[in-house]
């Protein structure tokens, strides 16, 4: 059995390696919690610790490249998990015959990134192996920050009655990325949404402590996410497929090329499960902020069907919104 | 194989024996091939399948079966405030 | 998007669907013969909103579904090959052939890549010179016309180093299949609107005849779809049994001629197996003689390959509308998009696939 290019997709078969290889090895309680960073107790300091790597093809896309996406994915992870992003270490891989000039690109990118989030470089490390062993450049950032008090973020916190929040428009990462790849060739405006979301956090957690999980739907999309949580809450979640903002842009790639803006990759976004009491406040502090401006409550978290994610279509009809084995291929019927 | 969507062409030029549109849909626009289409114009509505162009969009025909729709729509609706006027009646 | 939301527009297919309710006084079974059909009906979940007479069973509309498993076995052998650069589209690439896919012949270290657009293989091949690049070219009527345009254009080009592993089926000989057979349940057919852009739907004129079964070319969105049901509906209520065109914006009788004509230069009517119903005569296109050296499967020696179905797997019944997915043993158990046992469980426009994606064990509607 190999390793095949649908266990990084981020869907089923990430999951199944996961569970089958990973987690076995590994086991310890933090981990357990398959949140997207481990919260740790450190002399009465509670910690967020994450890890990411980033192996995007291209290297350099419109809104972003390799480098602003290394700082941002660490940095949103870590404010998932209601931290105050404040480390991060970066470590290389290049591949011989890489330009210089592109990993310098590579390397201000990060800088200016991290410079706006408001974190720091402090540490790293470069490997460079043969040709053709490697993409050019992969890069792997490690993040740690501070839990701010009175918070219990995890995936597995969702209750009945909880609202589902969502903070913009989703799939313009992926469908940036994918128009600038061979083989599609299509022209298209939209930039990736890549952006660093620990402002648009503190402002919601300013608002309200009762938000059970906040999760930043990257590969596998939207989709995988709420499954995720639906999953690991053991509750159903209902979405309202009106409610979600799609742009006019991501609309035409994804009928163009037959895929559903669910499973595209976002870098910008974010969702959250809240008390249904405070959702409301909370949308309306997210809309001030500029990366919060289209946030709305999508759905809520039911008893009904635990472990799946269930779309009320714009026709009110019911369709089941699963977790794809790997990645959405382009399709032509 | 059957996904194929509706687009405006927006301009066509000549390359070799072809005749290739710039055609766009929503926000965004791709290159087809326009030679299965000779009446089509900028302006117009094709609908693309792999690159390709396999129909003009007959605007006329689409608005007239629209038309039709919408008017059973109407008729739907007044239908139901019939029914609902004879049930206010009801004592 | 234009001619796309006034197609997806909730109060008209509300309205089309209580017309239906409306119209019908006794249960009709109906088939949507387009893969692409049967995935406007499942993630809109217009079954639904249909009245419990009609009852809708899927087509054999999906090419990747019925491409035959020895078609697949020819495919992986040509890309497993170190100098071929194997290009295809998309939803082509996860499905099982006798032993592998195409994705794991790539993470083999096969060169193996997705297209939008056939002429995408052709620019590679004048791109790449000492690659030998070969076109997965599968498809129904839709995309032959595109397909022979590649063989055209590298014809035109001189790309010696170019070649197209073609399979090709027709919809008109599996529908006659169909209703020629003893089991059959179908009592009107919406036929693919796509293919008809193509084709046009005068061959279906004369299976409405011969066998006195409605037939509606449907167009792919929801109202597309309603509209075409409430036209058979009316047809099987006052017993009528014509063939009517609902999908007027892109398809006429006579179809498109150009693209006909590219298509009948390049190709060749053919017998041709269909995956889990058999060898169907006069069902299939292949590569003209002539063009004998754009053809994958004589430049290449898979003429041998053949290969098995595996036991459990229903297509067959399933692709023919005999039974539903959810009839199979091994639907969402042994058999899932991770680990399907035939195509319609991988393929995107697969019944199978289709049920499991939006629907599979809906417990309760929330």
């Amino acid at each position: 059995m190999k390793v095949l290019l649908g266990h990084g997709s981020g869907g089923r078969l990430s999951a199944q390696l996961t569970r089958d290889i990973f987690l076995p090895a590994f086991a310890n309680p933090a981990l357990d919690r398959l949140d997207d960073q481990a919260i740790l107790q450190v002399n009465g300091t509670r910690l967020a610790f994450t890890t990411d790597t980033f192996v995007v093809k291209p290297l350099f896309f419109r809104g972003g490249d390799i480098g602003s996406l290394a700082v941002h994915g660490t940095v949103n992870d870590l404010a998932m998990g209601g931290a105050d992003p404040l480390f991060l270490s970066a470590a290389f891989i290049l591949e011989e015959g890489l330009d210089m000039e592109t990993l310098q690109r590579a390397a201000r990118s990060m800088a200016s990134a991290a410079k706006s989030a408001g974190v720091q470089i402090v540490t790293g490390d470069t490997k460079v192996v043969e040709k053709g062993s490697g993409d050019g450049l992969f890069i792997n950032t490690t993040g740690i920050g501070v839990v701010r008090d009175g918070l219990e973020l995890s995936a597995n916190r969702a209750r009945p009655g909880d609202a589902v929040i969502l903070s913009g428009s989703i799939g313009d990462h992926g469908i940036a990325i994918l128009s600038e790849r061979e083989g599609l060739q299509f022209e298209c405006p939209i930039e990736s949404d890549s952006a660093p979301l620990h402002g648009l956090v503190r402002t919601m957690l300013d608002t309200s402590l009762e938000i059970r999980c906040l999760r930043d739907p990257t590969r596998g999309g939207l989709s995988s996410t709420l499954n995720e949580l639906a999953s690991q809450s053991r509750v159903g979640i209902v979405i309202n497929e009106e409610r979600i903002p799609v742009r006019e842009e991501v609309r035409g790639a994804c009928e163009l090329l037959g895929l559903d803006p669910l499973y595209v990759a976002n870098e910008g976004k974010l969702v959250a499960i809240a008390a249904p009491g405070c959702a409301d406040q909370i949308v309306e502090a997210m809309r001030r902020d500029p990366l919060g401006s289209q946030a709305r409550i999508i759905g809520h978290v039911t008893e009904s069907n635990p472990g799946m994610v269930v779309m009320r279509t714009v026709f009110g009809t019911s369709r089941i919104v699963d977790m794809l084995a790997g990645d959405q291929l382009p399709r032509i019927c | 194989m059957c996904l194929a969507i509706p687009g405006k062409i927006l301009d066509t030029t000549e390359i070799g024996e072809n005749r290739i549109g710039r055609v766009q849909f929503g926000g965004i626009t791709r290159q087809a091939y326009l030679d299965w289409v000779p009446e089509a114009q900028p302006g117009d509505y094709v609908m693309v399948h792999v690159g390709f162009a396999i129909s003009r969009v007959d605007e006329a025909e689409a608005e007239r079966t629209y038309r039709l729709l919408e008017e059973m729509g109407l008729l739907a609706e007044e239908g139901l405030s019939e029914t609902q006027r004879a049930g206010d009646r009801q004592p | 998007m234009k001619y796309l939301d006034e197609y997806r527009d909730a109060d008209l297919a509300r309205t089309l669907a209580a017309a239906i309710r409306e119209r019908v006084t006794k249960p009709w079974v109906l088939m949507e013969i387009c893969g692409g059909q049967t995935h406007t009906l499942m993630r809109y979940g217009l079954d639904e909103m249909l009245p419990s007479e009609v009852e809708m069973v899927h087509g054999p509309g999906c090419p990747v579904c019925v491409t035959p498993l020895e078609v697949l076995d020819k495919a992986i052998a040509i890309a497993s090959l170190p100098d071929v650069t194997f290009v295809s589209y998309g939803d082509m690439l996860r499905v099982p052939g006798s032993r592998l896919d195409l994705f794991r012949v790539k993470a083999a270290g096969g060169d193996i890549r997705m297209a939008y657009t056939p002429m995408e293989a052709v620019r590679i091949a004048r791109e790449h010179p000492l690659r030998k690049v070969v076109f997965f070219g599968v498809g129904f009527e839709t995309t032959a016309p595109a397909n022979a345009m590649a063989v055209w254009q590298a014809h035109r080009e001189g790309l010696r180093n170019f070649s197209m592993l073609a399979s090709h089926v027709l919809v008109p000989p599996a529908i006659r299949l169909l209703l020629g057979s003893r089991e059959n349940r179908v009592q009107g057919f919406i036929a693919p609107g796509h293919v008809c852009t193509i084709m046009g739907y005068r061959q279906y004129e004369e299976l409405s005849a011969t066998y006195r079964v409605p037939i509606v070319v449907g167009g792919f969105e929801p109202v597309d779809l309603l509209q075409a049901i409430s036209m058979l509906v009316a047809q099987l209520e006052e017993g009528r049994a014509e063939v009517e065109n609902q999908y007027v914006r892109s398809v006429t009788r006579e179809g498109n001629e150009p693209a006909q004509r590219v298509m009948n230069e390049i190709f060749e009517v053919a017998d041709r197996a269909w995956r889990g119903v058999g060898t169907i005569p006069a069902s299939g296109l292949r590569i003209r003689p002539e063009f004998a050296a754009y053809d994958a499967e004589r430049v290449f020696d898979v003429e041998a390959i053949t290969a098995e179905e595996p036991a459990e797997c229903i297509s067959a019944q399933v692709l023919q509308g005999l039974k539903k997915p959810v009839d199979c043993p091994a639907f969402g158990t042994l058999c899932t998009p991770e680990n399907p046992l035939g195509a319609p469980m991988v393929s995107t426009e697969g019944a199978c696939a289709a049920y499991y994606t939006y629907r599979r064990n809906l417990v309760c509607a929330p």
